[in-house]
């Protein structure tokens, strides 16, 4: 049961990638030799303390203090076992780390506590990255805040997204499907919700996925509840239970008291301040400084209306 | 001042009240005033734990928020490392243990040995406080640029850490000056027992990386109250620096954590096999050899961090060689073991289950330094479980073990044998349930520091939650047996186990000077024939 197929081997996700499968070949040679290593230590361990346990108090031991074949064996053995798979590493490494030319390139943002991701020809997504399967794709990855890691577990492959420097990865998808991305770098409050989708799809479907206007057609509620969905559900309710920060439920038209005094309406003009500048007014139990990133830049005219129409619908 | 103590006092009765425990300059007064410390943070640090495994018993928020949940990670960790695992072998069981193998009277300062004890009780209670200071959620290892930014409990953390760092280097000190100079006579360096090497070598690790890490945290503090720029983008500083100094100093402190433990070890198959060691020089050595590589092999710590891929490679072969020494103790040890008259004491169960749980810590170890395999395992579970194998798997079940070992020697009496079995069986079966299911979860991609996580990740949680809960039990259990040994327990002679180590050669509990004669070593530590 344990490595019956070649999708799933020793409890490993399924494989998305070429090089995923050789990092498990390498994988699945350590176990064996971790196995045939620990069996031999422990079993040695057991066999000498049940054999030569003491039956006397007045027992005497041999004096033996060395054995130099013995000692030679134990370490060269051992060291070149270590440089067999230091060597087999590498390859794999050079592998992940050999970034093709040629590749579709995608830039991916980390920000606490969401991954966006935008193309080419500007078309921006959040949570959700789309690539075409059986093609090289590399990711310009940088973060706006703390140090995230972009964790992709179907392709055995991660790397940490550093603020003030691009860091890259590519893979070359061999099936189309959906596959989990993670944030692997503790970065704080919702690190577990800071995930992502990773949809491999066949190349006519993400040519007309690139092409479209994703909000065509929808009205601008409708958008709003797409903007949220894949940007706010990490920190904001639908009820009007606080999370990380306020629930939306019946928020829009109360009037709120603010850290250091005075007060608020919660109208379009504050909701699109608050997106836009987060640290203006600050409600009281959400201070002294607010965890929210700003949203300027992020979110085009069309999301920011959208998001207040979706929040004044709830009521 | 005459050496020998009058009859029947010993180094516990010869002063009484709770001030003379507290201004005494006695190496082994000071031990205990560590074992109480350190038993008190190890149950602090131990709730938290429990704290963490209930609420990863259940998908979704269960008895806490996500803040909170880092919180008590953030202070299960920052806890162990530094006031517990770090400090447990070297500055409890050595400072008794080591001038008596020696044959020395007491360490070579003893007001330092004081100040040192102080140190970690002042950095352990600052750092503390930050619990009712707006609290800590970066993790134990302060990665900048979130430590920066997050609250401001922060500091009083880092603050603490950094007087604790001094509690180390100051004990470290003592010991490097204490073996080259308080030997006694005829003790040469190869006559000296395995502890010794063992926290000669750790004391030569303390000395050396933790000026690293105090500066790292003053840096730290420096730049989130003035604002100076070094590990911030946005001041541009380099927030990868800081990981770079932080394992510089974090990484031998692995080994400040695992080396005494492997001391503790050696002595404890000598003892109960009633056997010379076999490749005493090989075990020495293997302990200095692991300490001189372990600065060298930081840079494992960050494979995937955006250092450079030939810094990865280079890393991977070092750690490599780090492999080598340590499988050549582990042989050995195993190697003790043949033909000898071996005797299942609670504390020879103890060695035996560290050799058990330290040789999966150990290959597990070596997969992770594989640097193609590292960048999916880096970050997972697959982590946690490695390093809990290595540090409870391997220095808890030497610290229990050793006390176990040193107990009549300590205090004069016996332990519940029965009960301390007991433990043994419920910590053993109880980590193995709670950390192997953590290999598992790392390979199918939990990564780590999760306060929430995919369904198809929950039935393995909850059998390491069990798992996490038995542990428990088994601790408390080996409290009691402590405590009972303490109050109840039957009178011990002074060399219940038949060592052969100089410790056993004085009156348990020893008297003030330790030895009531000068003792003269003339044969190596472990002479069984």
């Amino acid at each position: 049961m344990l490595s019956s197929a070649s999708t799933n081997s020793h409890f490993m996700p399924p494989q998305g990638t070429q090089i995923a499968q050789n990092v498990d070949s390498l994988y699945e040679f350590l176990l064996i030799i971790s196995l045939i290593s620990c069996i031999l230590v422990i079993a040695g361990l057991i066999y000498f303390a049940v054999k030569y346990r003491r039956k006397s108090e007045d027992e005497k031991t041999p004096y033996i203090a060395h054995n130099s074949t013995l000692e030679f064996l134990w370490s060269f053995i051992p060291f070149v076992l270590f440089m067999v798979v230091f060597v087999w590493g590498w390859i794999v490494y050079s592998q992940l780390r050999t970034m093709p030319t040629d590749a579709l390139e995608i830039a991916v943002q980390g920000q606490k506590w969401n991954w966006s991701f935008t193309y080419k020809n500007g078309r921006q997504t959040s949570a959700e990255l789309f690539v075409p399967v059986d093609q090289d794709v590399r990711l310009v990855m940088n973060s706006v805040d703390v140090i995230h890691s972009f964790y992709i577990p179907a392709f055995r492959y991660k790397q940490d997204v550093v603020p003030g420097r691009y860091t890259n990865i590519w893979f070359h998808a061999e099936k189309a499907g959906d596959y989990q991305v993670f944030c692997a770098e503790y970065c704080g409050d919702q690190h577990s919700g800071m995930l992502a989708k990773l949809h491999v799809v066949p190349r006519e479907q993400f040519e007309t996925w690139l092409g479209n206007d994703p909000y065509q057609g929808l009205p601008p509620v409708e958008v709003g509840r797409k903007v949220y969905t894949t940007r706010c559900i990490a920190c904001h309710t639908l009820t009007d239970q606080k999370n990380v920060g306020p629930g939306y439920k019946g928020l829009f038209g109360k009037t709120e008291k603010l850290e250091g005094g005075g007060t608020v309406l919660v109208d379009e003009n504050y909701i699109r301040e608050s997106m836009m500048d987060p640290n203006a007014k600050i409600v009281q139990g959400f201070g002294p400084q607010s965890v929210m990133p700003t949203m300027a830049g992020q979110l085009n005219e069309q999301e920011i209306s959208g998001m207040i129409e979706f929040i004044k619908s709830l009521k | 001042m005459a050496s020998a103590s009058a009859p029947g006092k010993n180094y516990i009765n010869e002063k009484s009240g709770l001030w003379s425990w507290l201004t005494t300059l006695d190496h082994k007064r000071i031990g205990i005033l560590y074992m109480i410390s350190v038993m008190c943070f190890f149950a602090i640090g131990g709730t938290f734990a429990m704290l963490i495994r209930l609420e990863l018993f259940s998908v979704g928020p269960t008895i806490m928020t996500a803040h909170t949940y880092n919180q008590v990670m953030t202070f299960h960790g920052a806890i162990m490392v530094f006031m517990v695992i770090i400090p447990g072998i070297p500055a409890f069981l050595g400072n008794f243990i080591l001038p008596l193998q020696l044959g020395a009277k007491d360490v070579a300062f003893p007001r330092v040995n004081l100040m040192s004890w102080y140190c970690l009780m002042i950095g352990a209670a600052v750092a503390m406080f930050s619990l009712f200071y707006n609290g800590v959620d970066t993790g134990w290892t302060f990665y900048t640029p979130y430590s920066i930014s997050t609250q401001n409990g922060t500091i009083m953390m880092v603050v603490g850490a950094f007087i604790i760092g001094f509690s180390s280097i100051l004990t470290g000190l003592n010991f490097i000056v204490t073996v080259h100079k308080l030997r006694a006579p005829g003790m040469t360096f190869w006559r000296m027992p395995l502890f010794v090497w063992a926290l000669y070598s750790t004391a030569l690790l303390q000395v050396l990386a933790t000026p690293v890490l105090a500066i790292t945290l003053l840096l730290l503090t420096a730049e989130r109250l003035m604002g100076i720029g070094i590990f911030d983008p946005k001041l541009g500083g380099d927030p990868v620096l800081f990981q770079h100094f932080f394992w510089f100093y974090s990484h031998p402190a692995v080994y400040i954590m695992i080396l005494p433990a492997m001391g503790v070890v050696s002595e404890l198959i000598a003892t109960f096999s009633h056997k010379t060691i076999f490749g005493y020089k090989a075990i020495a050595l293997s302990s200095v050899g692991i300490a001189a590589v372990s600065f060298f092999v930081w840079g494992h710590h960050m494979f995937v961090s955006g250092q450079s891929e030939i810094a990865g490679i280079l890393f991977s072969f070092i750690t490599m060689l780090v492999g080598v020494p340590t499988a050549i103790k582990v042989f050995n040890w195993v190697a003790t073991l043949y033909r000898g008259s071996i005797r299942f004491d609670s504390p020879l169960l103890f060695a035996l289950g560290f050799l058990f749980l330290f040789t999966i810590g150990g290959v597990t170890g070596i997969i992770l330094a594989v640097v193609g395999v590292d960048v999916h395992f880096h970050d997972t579970y697959f982590v946690v479980a490695h390093f809990h194998y290595v540090m409870v798997g391997g220095t808890l079940m030497a610290i229990m073990g050793g006390i176990y070992y040193w107990f009549p020697k300590m205090f004069g009496r016996m332990v519940n044998e029965f009960w301390a079995r007991i433990s043994f069986v419920l910590i053993f079966v109880g980590f193995n349930v709670t950390f192997f299911p953590q290999f598992i979860l790392g390979a199918m991609g939990m990564p780590r520091r999760y306060f929430d996580y995919l369904p198809e990740y929950q039935s393995l949680n909850r059998i390491s939650s069990v798992g996490a809960w038995t542990i428990g039990t088994g601790f408390l259990i080996g409290l009691g047996v402590i405590i009972h040994g303490l109050l109840k327990g039957e009178k011990a002679g002074d060399n219940p186990w038949g060592g052969k180590t100089l410790e056993w050669q004085t009156v348990s509990p020893p008297p003030h000077e330790n030895f009531n004669y000068q003792p003269v070593v003339t044969a190596g530590p472990y002479e069984y024939r």
